[in-house]
């Protein structure tokens, strides 16, 4: 019986520490797989928006790590932060603050395969909670390099 | 999605391009014909901190068989990667591998933190948006660089990769080392 305690005591102790660590890949985030196939836009598709001149472009919101955003992003894209993460979250909120609740808004961060990325589903969820009705997640399947840099998208560095 | 790039120069000895056009074999299926403007080519240099405290400077592993590479604490398939690395350095160090893993997170504290929980048998060093660009354009992770013992470049590993094949390519370029 005394074992049985001392295994509980123990399991406990290693599932609060493992719970009190701050966020990193093993934390728990939404998957990708969870935004519905409606909410996705393909590179191409986005692309091809972005070139547009017939009609107004959507506003893009990287919602994924600064260090990536800084080496090359979507050419007029804003930063938002890591929306895996609690502060990502909250930059999140303050970017879209002021923006109608229709506002046309695509996401996107590509820092990892999609399956998983820690930052997209988590980004979409957040915005569909505050009420936004028009936002799309970009299906980036691989990276960001591999499918918007490597095909010659139009990208911009922060540095 | 596993990408491999590899190619090989005219200007290399015959064994050479046999080890080279081994490599790119061995990762063919998943080739990719995305430009690859580092491989062949001597590793850009770099003089970056690690988390221990030390200098590290890549040119001072001339000689050795270095397997660069670029990973972050929120990257999943990188999280899964990074102890069969250490593994790979404590197995393979005699034999002449050195692995320099380059973080890539905004946070250094969280970086920190995962090496307490995961100590890596070999040095970690703070990457940043200059040092992925020097490097083509680390645009996703993980990715790693396999560097021969004369400096250069000769296998560019992008995403998600079959760690095996990844093993059996380094065990090759080991085996040509001068010893």
């Amino acid at each position: 019986m005394k074992q049985h305690a001392r295994t509980a005591l123990a399991t406990l102790c290693l599932m609060s520490c493992i719970y009190a660590c701050p966020r990193d890949a093993r934390a728990e985030h939404p998957p990708a797989s969870s935004i519905p196939g409606a909410m996705l836009i393909e590179p191409a598709a986005l692309a091809a928006a972005l070139k547009s001149t017939d009609r107004a472009k959507p506003l893009v919101l990287q919602v994924g790590f600064h260090v990536l955003f800084e080496e090359a992003h979507i050419a007029g894209a804003k930063y938002a932060g890591p929306a895996g993460e609690e502060a990502g979250l909250r930059a999140l909120d303050l970017r879209v603050k002021n923006l109608p609740k229709d506002a046309d808004i695509v996401i996107y961060c590509g820092c990892c395969p999609w399956s998983h990325c820690p930052n997209i589903a988590a980004a979409f969820d957040r915005l569909r909670s505050l009420g936004f009705t028009h936002v799309r997640a970009l299906h980036l399947a691989d990276n960001f390099g591999a499918d918007w840099v490597d095909k010659g998208y139009p990208v911009a560095s922060a540095r | 999605m596993k990408t491999v790039r590899a190619r090989h120069s005219r200007r290399q000895t015959c064994g050479a391009v046999l080890l080279v056009l081994g490599l790119a074999a061995l990762g063919a299926r998943s080739a990719r014909c995305a430009p690859a403007p580092l491989l062949d080519r001597p590793a850009p240099p770099f003089t970056r901190s690690d988390f221990a405290g030390k200098t590290l400077s890549l040119g001072d592993y001339r000689g050795k068989v270095v397997l660069l590479n670029f990973w972050a604490t929120w990257c999943g398939p990188c999280v899964a990667e990074v102890p069969r690395f250490s593994g790979w350095q404590k197995r393979y160090a005699a034999a002449g591998l050195q692995v320099i893993g380059v973080s890539m997170d905004d946070d250094a504290a969280a970086v920190k933190r995962f090496l307490l929980r995961t100590p890596l048998a070999y040095p970690v060093v703070v990457g940043d948006a200059r040092l992925g660009v020097l490097y083509g354009g680390v645009n996703g992770l993980p990715q790693s660089f396999l560097i021969d013992p004369q400096g250069r470049i000769v296998a560019h590993y992008i995403g998600e990769q079959n760690l095996a094949r990844m093993r059996m390519q380094i065990e090759a370029l080991l085996r040509r080392r001068p010893g």
